[in-house]
């Protein structure tokens, strides 16, 4: 059902076809298309309401342009509201106020808050030359003071020595002038983890806010959460005055609709995206991104904006004949591996092709970069006529072949496998109407 | 549309959504037949309860092949519907064996990041230790940072003993040893706690299949309960977390956190409907009492208040 919403509304503008203009009458069943793709993303339901209103009010009696087909335009309108809606273009986080900066993490039990600090700490600290200190103020969830300990010293970062039989508001006002003393520029606090209706544990932060006046208050956010973000966002707003959202497990296969639901609540910038266990696992967050996966089309956006930025002029208009000829051979397989490299590391690049997210997890890239090398030596080892029609390739050649690159027929076996997998996927992209995605010229989803 | 009037809007939409389900549905159903309006305000509550979009079809179909009778529409289409719902928890398969027919009886604990596990086995140990019977539990997280020293923390606050190795451990061999101490002790039960790990990566849940492995070699007709711990602010994705554990080890239930806030956990309507698993144990709080046993009637009531 993901991967399928371009290929539905595909079909239910097929009737559109010749007619000049999106009309309100032939808009409806596109409309329960999208409707249905966004609940099942988890966006809250009253926020898919309005949100279907306002692009019916866009769509209606909009001209189809000529270079686009009207699936592709209604997707388009629908696509850059979700991206308006999302906050439009990324923000960084702010730290301009007098040092310390005190930031402060928030949200539900689990949600992410103790790993994404150490995150934050890092970024700061490698990126941004801050100098953070870190303080544990979970006095409540057994070893939550030492979780941030191990994770400290892992980034090799002063971590406040919490007592935890202190109250967290007086642990979070000593920790300041610690922070003062060891002249650190950055204090981030780890709260405990609430609920939004637990009116006790509410009351505490609003007491550490007024005690150490945080310059950032961030809600960590899990991005599997469901139709309940609406009531937890507007819970901890209502409470603190939140200035930004952190999305953890993004690196799993939720769609992340919650984060328009809790932006549509808290109406403040979502920052980071967190997406792994590790302590480098923090991206910044990009609306772009993220419209295009609650909408189920993989990362396809920022996959075109990479290939336009890398691929050279000649060699994408080879590759997009071969792709409109689904005739997609060896010699393209080599073009292509060349250009991967040029884009950056494999996984990040698979993880951007819708459907191709599983194979990333599968896939150790590392391995698979040394095995580019090998590759590469392969298809050099052949002739041209065997890298444009492989299926020549009996087992006498592949023994040539293999003797020729200083490899085995295993090797070779395997490529051939590879081969025909990338085959499959890059049919796939182009079915996803990314006919464009090697053009320069304007594409729908730019 | 501006910004702000669709924030206004959804304002008011959500002060809405806070009225009674009875309340709403009196206000819609005043003639004796359901009427579209209705159904389409019922679809709503029950997809806002994160039962999704399938779920919510196929209950509505249940709702729409009766007519309603005289008496009172409203009241009628609630019942209706929290009948359906409580009759679908029920078909659940019963245990393989009875509960603590073998010794050790062996429980193991898996799931995404984050949704309760540690927690919930502590509770469990305090439960089963009131209960006299003899607990052990098994840090099978050697992963996440301070995850031994906080099942050793609920370890003490239970009275248990805790089997754990080095963090970065291998986690099949600390439960090697896990079943190895609770034979030798003579233990009742045996808790195993692994590490969050997300579905979607495939060598964390190729790890999992290697410590049930071990445990099946060192114990034959173990482990007798694989409970999937789901957090019930988990949307939809939690039909595809239920997928991929059960697919990989053979799930015998689940156990649903953290419904002390305001989220319904709906999704385990679609779980039970399409999987199978029926629901053990609810979570409604971080403390020992809080964790009981599953209750159909309770969490449909529930799933209809505001
Ligand atoms: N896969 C993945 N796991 C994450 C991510 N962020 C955090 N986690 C994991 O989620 C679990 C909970 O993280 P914590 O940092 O302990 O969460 P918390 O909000 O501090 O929890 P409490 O303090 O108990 O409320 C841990 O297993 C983390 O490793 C992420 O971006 N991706
Ligand atoms: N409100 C509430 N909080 C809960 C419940 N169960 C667990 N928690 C809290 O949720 C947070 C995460 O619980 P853990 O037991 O550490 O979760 P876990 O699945 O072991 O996490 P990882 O091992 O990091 O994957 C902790 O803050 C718990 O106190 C519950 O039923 N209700
Ligand atoms: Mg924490
Ligand atoms: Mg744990």
């Amino acid at each position: 059902m993901f991967e399928s919403l371009t290929e539905k509304l595909e079909l239910t503008f097929k009737r559109l076809r010749g007619q000049g203009k999106i009309t309100e009458t032939n808009i409806d069943d596109a409309i329960r298309d999208v409707r249905l793709a966004l609940l099942e993303a988890d966006v809250h339901i009253k926020v898919v309401k309005n949100f279907l209103d306002s692009v019916k009010a866009k769509a209606t009696g909009q001209e189809v342009l000529q270079s686009l087909t009207p699936d592709q335009q209604f997707l388009k309108i629908v696509r850059d509201e979700l991206v308006e809606l999302l906050g439009g273009e990324h923000q960084d986080l702010d730290l301009k106020t007098a040092p310390p900066v005190v930031i402060m993490l928030v949200g539900l039990q689990g949600s992410g808050k103790t790993t994404t600090l150490a995150k934050l700490a890092r970024h700061l600290n490698k990126d941004k030359k801050r100098s953070p200190y870190l303080v544990p103020a979970d006095v409540y969830r057994p070893a939550a003071i030492e979780q941030l300990k191990i994770l400290g010293r892992e980034l090799d970062l002063p971590v406040h020595d919490s007592d935890p039989e202190a109250s967290p508001v007086a642990l979070c006002r000593q920790a300041l002038s610690a922070a003062q003393n060891r002249l650190c520029d950055v204090l981030l606090i780890d709260t405990a983890g609430r609920l939004h209706i637990d009116e006790e544990l509410m009351q505490e932060l609003t007491a550490i806010k007024d005690a150490v006046r945080p310059h950032q208050i961030l809600f960590v956010a899990d991005a599997m959460t469901g139709q309940d973000a609406v009531n937890q966002a507007s819970g901890f707003d209502g409470k603190l005055g939140l200035t930004g959202i952190i999305l953890t497990k993004l690196d799993g296969d939720a769609r992340g609709g919650a984060a328009l639901s809790i932006r549509e609540m808290v109406g403040k910038p979502i920052l980071f995206s967190g997406v792994g266990e590790k302590l480098d696992a923090l991206e910044p967050f990009y609306p772009d991104r993220l419209a295009s996966r609650i909408l189920g089309m993989g990362d396809v956006l920022s996959l075109i904006d990479k290939v336009q930025q890398n691929v050279e002029e000649k060699e994408a208009a080879k590759l997009q004949k071969a792709f409109l000829k689904q005739q997609f051979t060896l010699e393209e397989f080599q073009l292509q591996l060349k250009q991967i490299k040029r884009m950056g590391s494999l996984g990040s690049l698979l993880e951007m092709v819708p459907g191709a997210k599983k194979l990333a997890a599968q896939v150790d890239t590392e391995k698979a970069e040394s095995e580019l090398k090998r590759v590469d030596a392969i298809i050099n080892s052949m002739t041209l006529g065997e890298r444009r029609n492989p299926a020549i390739l009996n087992g006498s050649r592949r023994r040539r072949i293999a003797q020729g690159s200083g490899t085995t027929v295993t090797d070779v076996n395997r490529l051939m496998k590879q081969f025909m997998e990338m085959k499959k996927m890059m049919q796939r992209v182009s079915k996803l109407g990314v006919k464009s995605l090697f053009n320069r010229m304007p594409h729908p989803y730019s | 549309m501006e910004g702000s009037s669709f924030f206004q809007r959804l304002k008011q939409g959500l002060t809405k959504s806070r009225e009674s389900w009875v309340q709403k549905i009196a206000a819609v159903v005043q003639n004796r037949r359901w009427d579209e309006t209705s159904i389409a305000d019922m679809e709503e509550s029950l997809i806002a309860a994160d039962v999704g979009v399938k779920a919510t079809q196929e209950l509505l179909e249940t709702l729409r092949k009766r007519s309603p009778g005289a008496s009172d529409p409203a009241e009628e289409m609630s019942r209706t519907l929290q009948a359906a719902l409580v009759d679908m928890l029920r078909r659940s398969p019963g245990p393989k064996i009875a509960p603590l027919s073998a010794r050790p009886w062996v429980v193991i604990f898996l799931g995404v990041n984050g949704v309760g596990k540690t927690t919930t086995i502590g509770k469990l140990a305090a439960q089963y230790r009131s209960s006299g019977k003899k607990v052990l539990l098994v840090a099978a997280d050697t992963f996440r940072a301070a995850a031994i020293e906080q099942l050793d923390a609920w370890g003490q606050r239970a009275g248990v003993d805790v089997i754990k190795h080095r963090a970065g451990a291998d986690p099949s061999a600390v439960v090697y040893d896990g079943i190895q101490a609770a034979k030798s002790r003579g233990v009742d039960v045996l808790l195993i706690d692994t590490a969050g790990r997300l579905h979607t990566k495939v060598h964390l849940i190729e790890e999992l299949k290697k410590i049930r492995r071990v445990i099946s070699r060192e114990q034959p007709d173990a482990p007798h309960e694989t409970l999937l711990v789901l957090d019930a602010t988990t949307g939809q994705n939690g039909l595809q977390q239920a997928r991929v554990f059960k697919e990989a080890t053979d799930i015998t239930g689940i156990v649903l956190t953290k419904l002390d806030g305001t989220a319904k956990g709906g999704v385990i309507i679609g779980i039970q409907t399409e999987l199978g698993l029926p629901v053990k144990y609810i979570g409604i709080g971080e403390e020992v009492e809080d964790l009981q046993p599953f209750d159909p009637t309770r969490f449909v009531q529930a799933l209809f208040e505001n």
